[in-house]
């Protein structure tokens, strides 16, 4: 209490060293090699729009917050006591007043125009999407391709540059269907439909999962969407449309003994035993394949398959123009090589 | 019920005398021991609801940590919620509403004492109810906003003591909120109108309109899923056609308010504190008065910001969107007068002072994040993500507790004629805003990086690890700053500090009076000349517009007097009677057990009655 | 008991700044307060109104011209209220105490018509928990009906205070205040009523 005696400086010396650390913070931020990340690598247009949105936001509320919060310290060190300061006793200044009013409010308002225009552009059905039904459960996804007869669970595949348009039904309590890079959340309602449109630009896998709290697992109902190219996913729609084989594996070994693998491969324990390519007895414990250039999946060993150059340029592996159910035997053989 | 008993008629209970001692708090229906009693308990909730807050924050750590299981987390990070809203941060600013509403007004007394004391009772009693679940089979997991059908359908009776336990909270939320309303309208001094008002207690006013017309709406939330749970109603069943949107818009329509509710006494505390240690008239009055004034009636049209991905179609998303933004105006005016306030003073670098700056510097940047969630194409990205969770800490952190903090350093001296040490206030300060910042700023960039609310565990890969192991030691550092306070109140209390009755020069009329106060307030009620009555009879303005001290003087009147003229109203056992019943009401409830809630009623039913005929105060003077 | 509060806080006609009694003013803000409880559960009931997936509709079910008679029986009683303040004000104690009893006998001869038409409803396979509409009409009608008795309870009081002479000219207000109380619960009833009973539905 000492109220008579000015205050040294360093008193505020440690909010200076704080923003400067929060800026630093900020920026660290930036760089980030998160898969649900949103902001740096939105990967399709509904997310690029968005993230346009966004960015434009973040920028002037960085501007503002720079603005003001330079203000409150400016004024805070400039202003504190001081040996025959006498405070200015003025009550208010309308004109001020009426421009720090007026000034938000246009912001504001400009802000608004593009908002409300992209909230309508969003609700909009796009011309040309595939319809999924995807029902929410409590803690996983099924995903119905209504029109391919094709029902899955938890990994959604979809071809590239085409919009998904996803109808979400819930069942059991309220879920949000998540995949940032692809697009934002929506609600999975019991007793309602709503409707979320993604689209995806490029191949790849995209990681997501359920936003709303719908109890105790919330934090493992987890989901995937594969983007293909067009032909690999009606491969992949075709495979599915297949009825289940569920002595696939076994159908693989003997094709494997029988056919031209046990030419080149080994397989300790079994008849298989050429040097000339890798030997496969632990295949699946492997991580990647083909000179560790790709993660071992099922995904990778059926385009390996189908055309082994086609991904390794000069492999000495051929194409055997093996079927798709060949393919998929042998994969599943390969797989339980453990 | 019945008119001013007449002279010697016997009551249920005769009026009980003690004025110290255990049965002395008890009893009492002074509003400066009830402030007191709700600050002590409120801060016992904080230091509850800080330990589930650094228990989540140690889970959440590292991934794939394991210090508490799933169920556990659910029920921590809903308790923490329920604790720091209900128990905590209402209870808090109405701590202060009660202790300074009467002597900020010159008034001596609430418009209605007992109720005033059964306010907190009930209180006491809902809190205590609610945490009776964690040893009775589980507390509530289905966080503090409750989602139906999920709220419906968890298993035990976690959300049985969620849906009751509120009810018991929002009736002593009610019954004080209608209190104040009564009292700043009707028991100001002479000559305060309402222009006169300090700002506190405008913010309090709408505060307690708030809470007046938003309480019954999560009433009839909660009796719809009480009754859903205990007596198997459809209220939220979607198999029958119930609609889990009807428990969203119920919730938020209280939901929204009510965050108004939490941070409008903190936005009336800084305008009390900015001026007196700027030396300067708040810069605005009416600007901040009425930007308060809107903030309370636009708090009505915003609810459904939060639920832009509930699908609610886009034309109330875009019509919700833009009064979210503009609701943003009149919280920018305050900011703008705050600054303003301080522009060209005099400021001491106190305590109180710093923690109502950092409440307007943390609160510009929740502020801000707000207006981000507005756009709603981009909030459909980040709602129900960490970055939520980082605006609405900076907003009721930063912001309601920060103001919490620096009423408490401001008003201290006051109610206990002791100041709190000045050095060890300004560490406090310190860390707290250092932990706070390290807790809850890299929340944003998390949940910008796709980290979903509510989950208690995440895989290792997410790229989450670094700014979550942060943030735990952000929580560390607030629990150290909390210490830092309660090591303050001890030292301070050890050392005391005379304060005197003016300590910060201050403008209200709450130091015109000696400290602490004596139980009656004022001697003589105050007649009010102009805003700020109490600096204006201190100095006069020059010519040249600046303060000339006109007397060296301290707190007006002399203290000899002991007022034992003054009519007080005795204390009484009721209040706190007529709250047992609600509680044993609710277990009764909960577990079918009839005889247990006939009781439960009949008991605060009986206790009502025993108050409504308790004989009049004035035999007893 | 608010009255009574206030009668302490401020006692022999206590100068208030708006000029309105404490108790009065508290009495408003309560109403207030609960014209968003009912307003919320109307609200419900007018959602779920037309969502029978099961039981009967509010169509089968309702007996309009019955829930009229026991209407108007709640609607008169409000009349017998402003006979009671009426008769406190010039102090014909007599009078009060017969238009108190009168409002109090109103008010149950309704809740007992409720009482009858729930059981009805019952037996015809409506009850709390056969569809969403079952829900919202029960606890709506519920909660009104237990105003009622909360106000018949306290016209009781009233009765029995002027019974024991505690009731007199010098200080109406606890009768004007029940009675603001009783007449907020009549008119929340024409509301209910028009919207339950009169509004047509889907079905």
């Amino acid at each position: 209490m000492d109220r008579t005696r000015a205050r040294p400086p360093r008193d505020l010396r440690p909010l200076v060293i704080l923003l400067v650390a929060l800026c630093a913070v900020a920026l660290a931020g930036c760089e980030s090699s998160a898969p649900q990340d949103f902001l740096n690598h939105p990967e399709g247009p509904i997310a690029r729009k968005q993230d346009g949105l966004w960015d434009l936001v973040f920028a002037v509320a960085v501007a503002i917050f720079v603005i003001v919060e330079s203000l409150l310290v400016y004024t805070v060190v400039r202003f504190r006591q001081k040996p025959g300061r006498q405070a200015a006793q003025f009550h208010g200044n309308t004109k001020v007043e009426i421009i720090l009013t007026l000034v938000p409010s246009l912001i504001l308002a400009a802000i608004a125009v593009p908002t409300v225009k992209t909230i309508f552009e969003l609700a909009e059905e796009p011309p040309g999407a595939m319809q999924v039904t995807v029902t929410a459960r409590q803690f996983w996804w099924e995903y119905r391709y209504e029109d391919q007869q094709v029902v899955t669970a938890n990994e959604l595949h979809i071809p590239v540059d085409t919009p998904i348009r996803l109808r979400l039904e819930g069942a059991d309590v309220i879920h949000s269907f998540w995949v940032p890079r692809l697009a934002g959340k929506q609600d999975v309602v019991p007793g309602r439909i709503n409707f979320l449109t993604i689209e995806a630009d490029d191949p790849g896998e995209y990681l997501g999962q359920c936003t709303e709290f719908c109890g105790a697992s919330h934090a493992n109902m987890r989901l995937r969407v594969y983007a293909h190219e067009q032909k690999d996913f009606d491969r992949w729609l075709a495979d599915q449309q297949k009825p289940a084989d569920v002595d696939l594996a076994s159908r693989g070994a003997d094709l494997f003994m029988n056919g031209t693998c046990v030419n080149c491969h080994a397989i300790g324990g079994t008849d298989a035993a050429a040097r000339t390519g890798p030997d496969l007895t632990h295949f699946a414990s492997r991580n990647t394949f083909a000179g560790a250039m790709f993660d071992t999946n099922r995904e990778n060993l059926v385009s390996w398959l189908a055309d082994p150059p086609a991904m390794k340029p000069g492999s000495l592996m051929p194409d055997y123009g093996l079927s798709n159910e060949e393919i998929d035997a042998l994969v599943e053989f390969l797989l339980s090589l453990e | 019920m019945a008119t001013a008993a007449l002279p010697r008629r016997r009551g249920l209970l005769a009026r009980p005398t003690a004025k110290t001692g255990v049965w002395g708090w008890i009893t009492t229906v002074d509003h400066k021991k009830i402030g007191i009693l709700y600050g002590v308990t409120a801060f016992i909730f904080f230091i509850l609801g800080g330990l589930e807050a650094v228990v989540v924050r140690l889970q959440l750590a590292r991934p794939d940590s394991t210090v508490l299981d799933a169920e556990m987390y659910n029920q921590f990070f809903t308790m923490h919620g329920l604790t720091m809203i209900f128990l905590v941060i209402m209870p808090m600013g109405v701590a202060l509403m009660n202790y300074f509403i009467p002597i900020m007004i010159g008034a001596r007394d609430v418009a209605f004492p007992r109720l005033n004391a059964f306010s907190y009772w009930v209180f006491v009693a809902g809190g205590i109810f609610l945490y009776s679940s964690f040893f009775l089979g589980g507390a509530p997991s289905g966080g503090w906003f409750g989602y139906a059908p999920l709220s419906r359908q968890l298993p035990g009776n976690g959300m049985d003591y969620y849906s009751i336990g509120l009810q018991i909270l929002g009736i002593a939320s009610l019954a004080g909120a209608i209190n104040f309303v009564v009292t700043i309208l009707n028991m100001r001094a002479p000559g305060m109108s309402f222009m006169k008002m300090p700002v506190f207690i405008w913010m309090s006013l709408v505060t307690s309109f708030l809470l007046v017309f938003a309480m019954p709406v999560i009433a009839v939330a909660l009796f719809q899923l009480m009754f859903d749970r205990v007596y198997e109603a459809n209220f939220f069943n979607p198999a029958a056609g119930g609609d889990p949107l009807l428990w969203q818009h119920l919730f938020w329509v209280f939901g929204h308010p009510e965050v108004y509710i939490l941070i409008l006494p903190a936005m009336g505390i800084v305008s009390e504190v900015l001026p007196t240690f700027s030396r300067k008239p708040i810069f605005g009055y009416a600007a901040i008065v009425f930007a308060g004034i809107a903030i309370g009636f636009m708090g009505w049209g915003v609810w459904a910001h939060h639920m832009f991905v509930a699908g609610l179609g886009p034309v109330a998303n875009a019509a919700f969107a833009i009064s979210t933004m503009f609701i943003a105006v009149p919280t920018g005016v305050k900011i703008f007068n705050w600054v303003g306030t301080m522009w060209k003073g005099s400021l001491r670098i106190t305590a109180p002072f710093l923690f109502a700056v950092g409440f307007v510097a943390m609160f510009v940047i929740g502020g801000l994040s707000g207006v981000t969630h507005a756009i709603v194409p981009s909030d459909t990205q980040q709602t129900d993500t960490y970055y939520i969770v980082a605006h609405f800490h900076y907003v009721l952190f930063g912001g309601a507790i920060f103001g919490i903090f620096s009423g408490l350093y401001y008003w201290w001296p006051k109610i206990f004629g002791w100041t709190l040490s000045e050095g060890i206030g300004k560490l406090h300060f310190w860390l707290m805003f250092i932990g706070f910042n390290l807790a809850f700023g890299p929340m944003h960039i998390l949940g910008l990086q796709g980290m979903p609310r509510r989950i208690y565990t995440y895989p290792d890969g997410m790229g989450w690890n670094i700014w979550n192991l942060v943030s735990t030691a952000g929580a560390l550092v607030i629990a150290l700053a909390t210490l830092v306070f309660l090591v303050n109140v001890v030292v301070s209390k050890a050392r005391r500090q005379e304060a005197g009755d003016d300590p910060w020069d201050a403008r209200t009329l709450e130091w015109s009076i000696p400290s602490p106060p004596p139980e009656y307030n004022f001697l003589e009620v105050p007649e009010v000349k102009q805003r700020d009555d109490w600096w204006h009879r201190k100095y006069v303005e020059t010519p040249h517009g600046a303060p000339a001290r006109v007397f060296a003087g301290g707190a007006d009147g002399d203290h000899d007097d002991d007022g034992h003229d003054i009519h007080l109203p005795s204390p009484s056992y009721f209040p706190a009677l007529s709250a047992i019943g609600l509680p044993v009401l609710g277990w009764g409830t909960i577990y079918y057990n009839t005889p247990m809630m006939i009781a439960g009623g009949l008991w605060t039913l009986l206790a009502l009655f025993g108050w409504a005929f308790e004989p009049s105060a004035e035999e007893h003077h | 008991m608010a009255t009574h509060e206030a009668a302490v806080a401020a006692p022999h006609e206590h100068h208030t700044s708006t000029g309105i009694d404490n108790a009065k003013l508290a009495m408003w803000t309560f109403l207030g307060s609960e014209c968003l409880f009912f307003g919320s559960f109307i609200s419900t009931y007018l959602l779920y109104r037309n969502r029978v997936h099961s039981g009967p509709t509010p169509h089968e079910i309702y007996d309009i011209p019955y829930t009229s008679v026991s209407s108007f029986v709640l609607l008169m009683s409000s009349l017998t209220m402003v006979l009671a303040l009426a008769a406190i004000q010039r102090g014909d104690h007599r009078a009060v105490r017969s238009w108190l009893l009168a409002t109090a006998m109103l008010g149950t001869v309704f809740i007992g018509g409720q009482i009858y038409e729930f059981t009805t409803f019952v037996e015809e396979g409506l009850t709390l928990t056969t569809s969403t509409f079952g829900s919202a009409f029960f606890v709506l009608t519920g909660f009104h009906g237990a105003h009622v008795t909360v106000g018949i309870l306290m016209l009781l009081t009233l009765y029995g205070m002027s019974l024991s002479g505690r009731l007199t000219e010098k200080d109406t207000r606890p009768v004007e205040y029940i009675g603001l109380y009783w007449h907020f619960v009549d008119i929340v009833w024409i509301i209910i009523f028009t919207v339950i009973y009169l509004v047509p539905t889907n079905s």
